[in-house]
């Protein structure tokens, strides 16, 4: 009996302390995770790192349509840290072309421009591009041709990934240049600074141009040539598009006009091959994907495999209220609409004179009095744009069959944007162009909407931002189109609302840039203040 | 220090035959059973006589029994009063301390101890204590009952959880949860899929005592996991000697108390015409029914309880048992709301080979099953318009909803904007089933060789299983976009532990004793995770719900060495000291190891000074310093870089293929625990035989290497934030317990408990380079437009301060002004600037009041508990108190808070000082009468009879609904509403 129950407790007690001296067993690893190691060993792995680096400009995080954030420290994911949401609020919401109804935190500032470096919404527009660059300067450190060799990866493999280190590099630099177009500077990393070692640097709006243009112009003869890339990849024509845009700003950006430079690479993307698509509506359809001989590059959307609430699923929901069905969605967000000065661009707003009047006129109607916005906070007030819809022009079901989420993609470059740039960039001395062909690029933007041909009298800087206007409105233009015109912080032109005042007031230059958020100045003794804040 | 005796702590002869003579003398030994020594003057009574002694000085008694008399009645004062049947002479009896009796024994971390000897602060409790009534959930218990503990229910939902806070609670990100120990088996609260509190898979009936551990000295034995503090339930346990029956039952009925006051239905009528009148817009007033409809009233309902529980205790064939069988079932005030539970408990306490082995076996199984509620018609039924009637013809069932003109619900998504409540309640099926078993085995060798040394291994085996579905029906408004939301859930726990230790306890002579513990501990917690997506009616799965992985397998195990001495000279003076060695897989190889280390020291000043005073019966002084740490709450494995797999929809399209991502997280690959520092200062104290006693305890903790998720450099990291080691921040306080005992005569017995603490926390660092310029971290999200938060992590203040603008009121009318705010900075402008740091959520002061007086065989009692200084966010005012909310710009009518009365707000105020209210609080939790029948049935049985209210009142200056809220960040938002319960019960023993 004594033993019976003492040998087996001793032999017990030997066994767990001998157990408990391999201190291994406190070395767990999760089920479901992969260490770095392992997404480096094979083409897959690679592949779903190349998918999240360009999903990140249309989704929020690892779950859709939220859930698991790429980007925390208390800010909204669907709508602080969304690329697209953001982008949109800081390219538009200042402007004549976007006012919001809601309450959201700061949210009035944007239209007010009366924004500061504590706006968490401005937080979540720096952090989102900068975390964008951090994922590709990962990639970019395993697919040098030694780390590739190193991991195991050889052969066709091998090659693929070496192709897309171009793609990624064009993609950070197309980062950085909204850094350089929102915040005038960034915190600035390249694939030389490993992660969660030291803070890192700043670099100047000069250096920054520097180095885009740098990037972009080491990078062009790598990419895919232009119209030859698959479906939602970037290839040389979206590198000489980047190009052409930030040479037209680059007066704006470094103090410096590159107008030259600015025809030439918007001239090498018009004779790529792409061509208008006959009907403007259709390009900002749930099946646009489908007019890529116009759409250079866009951002793919999808109502069930790329979920999120700041992509296109945005675009579509906040412009709309009861009349959601028209905008294919089930609900209305009852959010942004536009003031009396997009309003103003347009001969008549039915669409009669020109296509591209994409309003609503069901639930609001277009008249004076509707356009009229007394009160801010009531949807019901202002221009109701229509302009992303989630409905297929072929008249096909979209994926979402509960009409939520967005299957629009998102066009970063059009082929209009070129013939603009090119019009514009002649009127302002740009070598290589002429009168000529930029009055035919603008007529045929024009005759595609059914608009009234242009004459050569016509051809001034003024019409060129009035047809820059009517042509890409909320596509994420306009701030940049008015400060490059030097109208977005005057009196010289005034809209309903600007400043915070019903009739618009001029507000202080400083608002020709953005901030840089306290926290991340906190947080990294190398950032500094913009000029004003 | 002995195990053996809190499991042997009544020793009865075992197996008895009853004589049958007419009469005899009954002669035997009455012992103290915690010191064993002999205790002179208990009185010896032959039970329902006259017949008495008393015992001599070395506890001796001899008493002539008449006839029939079964049993002797043995009392003394400090100590528990037992009957015990007369069975072969002589008797021994140990008398067992009651509590404020400095003889009680008191579990204490890894042993137990007299309740004289304690050095560190530690309060227990046990049955007698307890909150009386309905309590289905063992946290409930506590409520009120010891200085510095906060318990605060999270509403009225039967079996619901509960917000544990000691002392304030230690950190900021990580969890401030107490560790709990059920049976020397620490056990893991984070709950399970299913079950909406872990802790009511235990019966409360099945809990002897509970000690409540609150500074390092008495905690830091828990290391790594006792920063919060450490809550030690222990289970009743058999009592050898004759088999007893004892049956528990008890009835209630809850009712709703109070519901949130709204717009009466001709208010909202009056209102939304004048707007129309006044404007011409139709709009709304076009929207208005005809009803009048208290939408509150259809939700909630009279929910009956009972409870019940049988047990039996006593020897079989020398083995000391007690089993139980408990059944509880519980309707909640919220229709459709429901929770039972059957539950056993077991527990075997044989000895072996001449006592040298004593082995404790005990076993609890719980199987409980919900129903729940969707809670979400509770802020409906506030919300819907009174005009409207309840039902409709229409597809939803049956339930009036509110429509766009294509026959769909409004709302986005395709979900309701403001669902029919009934709709919510009853096109719901919500169910789920938990089963828990809770086992340990103690086994206590006291060698043969040297009986002075033990070896002692406790095996523990926490398991649980959770499983259920929750089922919309596709007529749902709710549910109707998706044609009907099924799921179905399943997750499975399991805690392992395996503690061997070997105690050596020596008395050297009369003045010197000692002993000492080493002990090894490996402990496991392992989850099974099941991940499956949901369906619809038809049973088509919802291809946006499909997981990325079907299965996962978090666990985490703990290490740990320890080593503990006791130390006594004199019988004054007494030494603890303690080092805990914790090595936790949570953290990477170099960090994984910390030490926590503990000493205490104690006087009794009684003895030293006082020792023939008959005024004095205790004085003592306690010092205690201590370190503990705090790793609950943080992720498993955040140490590691790791990629991640995205879920179904989250992938991208690269020509006409779609590619999930993989994503990299952020990491700090030097993450490790919290660590506090805690010193204690008490004094315990005695006057009249402890007819007065208490003590009072002065603290400090302070708390560095907060876990905090702070702001980190972009670029730096893959994100914006990172969950690092920064930050201190310091919890002063101090506590005052009061036991009183006014009367006690023959007849009459009057016991008063009261209890006060005081608690100041206050964040003193928050980043790894202190910047004056940084304000902080914003935290505390409200509802109300997207990303709005009220509350602020910010050095300086307590966590989660209210940071709001001031409000400017009417000089003349007094009402706040729409909008307008003092502009503190002086800028001439209102901005984020202008935002003050106002009030904080946590309390200043809490305090607790129990009184019991009992007069022949009735007794009265009363329990209540009271903070001050706790201030709320009144969420359901600023989000439902304006004009807005009335005419929801979607086109519908809502009813609102009458605060809207007051401000006549037409736009939500959100960040106003308005809203944050005082909502300090008395309130009465009990009330109980009980009658002692005695004997029943022939002397079968005694029968004892209870009837109680619970949640009697409440006196707060807050104008929500309720003042007790159970968030940290002090946010009021609708709460479930705590019943008010009445409850009648029976206990006989038999």
């Amino acid at each position: 009996m004594k033993n019976k129950i003492l040998i087996p407790a001793l032999a017990y007690l030997i066994i767990v302390f001998a157990a408990s001296s391999c201190a291994k067993k406190l070395d767990l690893s999760p089920e479901n995770a992969l260490t770095p190691a392992n997404v480096y060993s094979s083409a897959d792995g690679y592949l779903g790192v190349l998918a999240k680096i360009y999903g990140t400009l249309s989704i929020t995080g690892n779950q859709g349509p939220a859930g698991s954030p790429d980007i925390g420290g208390g800010l909204d994911e669907g709508s602080q840290v969304a690329f697209i949401r953001g982008f949109f609020n800081c390219e538009e919401l200042p402007t004549d072309e976007a006012i919001v109804a809601w309450n959201d935190q700061t949210i009035h500032d944007f239209h007010n421009l009366s924004w500061t470096s504590s706006d968490p919404f401005l937080r979540g527009m720096y952090a989102r591009p900068i975390y964008n660059i951090t994922l590709m300067n990962e990639y970019l450190r395993e697919s040098t041709d030694d780390v590739l060799a190193a991991n195991g990866i050889t052969g066709a493999d091998a090659d693929n990934i070496k192709e897309t280190v171009g793609e990624v590099r064009f993609l950070r630099a197309y980062n950085y240049w909204v850094m350089l177009d929102i915040f005038g500077k960034s915190t600035f990393i390249t694939e030389q600074d490993q992660v969660g070692t030291s803070l890192p640097r700043e670099i100047s709006r000069d250096s920054l141009f520097l180095y885009v243009e740098s990037e972009l112009l080491d990078i062009q003869n790598t990419l895919a040539p232009a119209k030859t890339a698959e479906y939602g990849r970037v290839d040389q024509a979206a590198c000489w598009s980047l190009l052409a845009r930030l040479y037209l700003n680059a007066e704006v950006y470094t103090g410096t006009p590159r107008y030259t430079d600015a025809v030439t690479y918007a001239k090498k993307v018009i004779d790529a091959g792409y061509s208008l698509h006959s009907n403007y509506s259709q390009l900002f359809m749930a099946d646009n994907n489908k007019w890529n001989d116009e759409i250079i590059w866009a951002i793919n959307c999808d109502g069930v495999n790329t979920q999120a609430y700041g992509n296109t699923t945005f675009l579509v929901h906040c412009a709309s209220g009861d009349d959601h069905d028209q905008y294919g969605v089930a609900g209305g967000w009852n959010g942004y609409r536009a003031t009396q000065g997009l309003a103003n661009l347009f001969p008549d707003l039915s669409g009669a004179s020109d296509s591209r009047a994409l309003f609503s006129t069901s639930s609001f109607g277009t008249s004076e009095s509707q356009i009229q916005i007394s009160d801010v906070s009531d949807f019901n007030n202002g221009l109701h744009v229509k302009k992303f819809i989630n409905i297929r022009s072929d008249g096909a079901a979209t994926s979402d069959p509960t009409n939520t989420f967005s299957d629009v993609d998102f066009p970063v470059f059009r082929l209009p944007e070129m013939y603009l740039i090119y019009a514009e960039a002649f009127l302002r001395g740009g070598a290589g162009a002429d009168a000529g062909t930029a009055l035919q690029y603008l007529n045929a933007i024009r005759a595609r909407a059914g608009a009234s041909a242009l004459t050569s009298g016509d051809l001034t800087l003024q019409t060129i931002l009035d047809e820059r206007g009517r042509e890409l409105y909320w596509e994420g233009f306009r701030r940049t189109d008015l400060i490059r015109y030097k109208l977005l912080t005057s009196n010289t032109y005034l809209w309903p609302w600007k400043g915070g005042v019903p009739s618009g007031t001029a507000v202080d230059d400083k608002y020709n840039i953005f901030p840089i958020p306290t926290a991340n100045i906190t947080a990294n003794i190398n950032l500094t203040q913009n000029q004003g804040y | 220090m002995n195990l053996r005796r809190l499991f042997f702590s009544v020793i009865l002869l075992a197996g008895c035959s009853i004589s049958v003579i007419a009469q005899q003398t009954v002669s035997g030994v009455v012992t103290d059973s915690a010191s064993a020594q002999p205790l002179a003057g208990a009185t010896i009574r032959a039970t329902g006589t006259n017949a008495a002694t008393a015992t001599a000085s070395n506890g001796s008694f001899s008493i002539k029994v008449p006839a029939g008399v079964e049993t002797i009645t043995v009392s003394s004062i400090g100590f528990k009063t037992q009957e015990v049947r007369i069975g072969s002479t002589p008797i021994n009896i140990a008398l067992v301390g009651t509590a404020g009796s400095l003889n009680e024994v008191v579990v204490v971390a890894y042993g137990t101890r007299r309740k004289g000897d304690l050095t560190g602060a530690i309060t227990s409790l046990t049955a007698k204590d307890f909150q009386k009534g309905n309590i289905t959930s063992s946290d409930q218990l506590l409520v009120g009952k010891v200085a510095g503990l906060q318990v605060t229910s999270g509403g009225g939902s039967p079996g619901g959880g509960s917000k544990i806070r000691i002392r304030g609670g230690a950190s900021l990100n990580a969890s401030n949860d107490p560790l709990i120990v059920i049976d020397g088996v620490p056990v893991d609260n984070n709950g399970l899929a299913g079950s909406s509190n872990f802790l009511n898979t235990i019966d409360p009936n099945d809990i002897e005592s509970v000690s409540v551990l609150k500074d390092a000295s008495a905690t830091a034995l828990y290391g790594s996991r006792a920063s919060n503090g450490v809550i030690i339930v222990t289970t009743k346990k058999g009592q050898a000697g004759n088999v007893k029956f004892n049956f528990n039952t008890q009835a209630s009925l809850s009712n709703v108390p109070k519901t949130v006051p709204v717009l009466s239905a001709a208010q909202v009528k009056k209102i939304i015409t004048q707007y129309a009148d006044s404007t011409g817009d139709n709009n709304y007033v076009d929207l208005l029914g005809n009803a009048n409809t208290n939408w509150q009233d259809l939700i909630y309902q009279n929910a009956f309880g009972t409870d019940n529980n049988l047990s039996a205790s006593g020897s079989v064939a020398h083995i000391p048992f007690r089993i139980s069988g408990g059944y509880n079932n519980q309707e909640g005030i919220l229709k459709t709301d429901k929770f039972s539970r059957v539950s056993t408990a077991i527990n075997l306490s044989p000895k072996f080979f001449d006592d040298h082995l004593a082995v404790n076996l005990n076993v609890k199984y719980s199987h409980t099953h919900n129903n729940f509620a969707n809670q979400g018609a509770i802020g409906a039924a506030v919300s819907f318009d009174p005009t409207q009637s309840p039902y409709a013809t229409n597809k939803y069932g049956g339930y009036f909803e509110w429509l766009q003109a294509n026959g769909n619900v409004i709302g986005t998504n395709g979900s309701a904007a403001d669902p029919n409540p009934l709709g919510l309640l009853n096109i719901n099926d919500d169910i789920s089933n938990v089963d828990r078993m809770i086992g340990n085995i103690q086994l206590d060798y006291k060698f043969h060789f040297l009986p002075d040394l033990h070896l002692l291994v406790n095996l523990g085996l926490d398991r649980a299983w959770g499983q259920g579905h929750h089922y919309i029906d596709s007529t749902s408004s709710i549910a109707k976009y998706k044609g009907g939301i099924f799921t179905d859930y399943q997750q499975g726990k399991s805690n392992v532990l395996s503690d061997v230790s070997l105690l050596y306890n020596k008395e050297l002579n009369k003045d010197v004793k000692f002993d000492v513990l080493v002990l090894h501990s490996y402990q496991d917690f392992f989850s099974n995770v099941y991940n499956v997506p949901n369906y619809n009616q038809s049973g088509q799965v919802d291809s946006t719900t499909i997981p990325t992985y079907k299965t996962d397998k978090p666990e985490y195990r703990l290490e740990s060495y320890l080593g503990r001495i006791n130390f006594t000279l004199a019988n004054k003076y007494l030494l603890t000291a303690s080092l805990r060695r914790d090595g936790s897989s949570k953290f990477s190889p170099s960090t994984r190891v910390g030490y926590f280390p503990a000493g205490a020291l104690a006087w009794k000043l009684k003895d030293e000074f006082f020792k023939n005073s008959n005024v004095l019966s205790d004085l003592k002084l306690r010092l205690g310093l201590g370190v503990t740490g705090q790793q609950d709450g943080i992720a498993y494995y955040s140490y590691l870089p790791v990629y991640y797999q995205s879920t179904s929809t989250a992938q991208y399209e690269f020509g006409s293929n779609y590619y999930y991502f993989l994503r990299p997280t952020a990491y700090d690959p030097n993450i490790k625990w919290e660590t506090t520092t805690t010193s204690n200062i008490g004094l315990d104290f005695g006057f009249w035989k402890n007819r007065i006693s208490g003590s009072i305890d002065f603290y400090e903790k302070k708390t560095k290497d907060l876990l905090s998720v702070v702001p980190i450099a972009p670029g730096a990291n893959f994100d914006i934030t990172l969950l690092t080691n920064v930050g201190n921040m310091t919890n002063k306080g101090a506590e005052f317990t009061l036991n009183l005992i006014p009367v006690q005569t023959k007849n009459v017995t009057w016991n008063l408990n009261f209890n006060i603490s005081y608690n100041k926390s206050k964040i003193t660092n928050l980043l790894k380079n202190p910047d004056p310029s940084f304000t902080g971290i914003d935290v505390s999200n409200i509802a109300g437009g997207t990303g709005n938060t009220i509350g602020k992590f910010a050095v300086g203040y307590a966590p989660y301060s209210f940071l709001v603008y001031k409000q400017v009121y009417d000089q003349k009318t007094g009402k706040p002004i729409e909008g307008l705010y003092a502009d503190l900075n002086r800028d001439g402008q209102i901005t984020d600037a202008d935002r003050y740091y106002y009030k904080k959520p946590a309390p200043d002061v809490l305090s607790g009041i129990s009184t019991q007086v009992t007069y022949k065989q009735w007794s009265l009692g009363l329990a209540g508990h009271a903070s001050f200084g706790n201030y709320l966010y009144n969420n359901f005012y600023s989000n439902s108190g304006v004009f807005r909310a009335l005419q929801n710009p979607l086109h519908y009518i809502q009813n609102v808070s009458v605060d809207y009365l007051n401000t006549n707000f037409s736009n939500n105020q959100y960040l106003s000082d308005y809203y944050i209210e005082n909502a300090s609080f008395f309130r009465l939790d009990n009330i109980n009468i009980g009658y002692n029948a005695g004997k029943v049935f022939h002397d079968a049985a005694s029968l004892s009879i209870t009837a109680n209210i619970q949640n009697v009142f409440v006196i707060t200056k807050y104008r929500g609904l309720d003042p007790e809220v159970s968030n940290d960040q002090g946010i009021d938002n609708n709460i479930y509403p705590r019943p008010r319960i009445y409850s009648i019960g029976l206990n006989l023993n038999f």
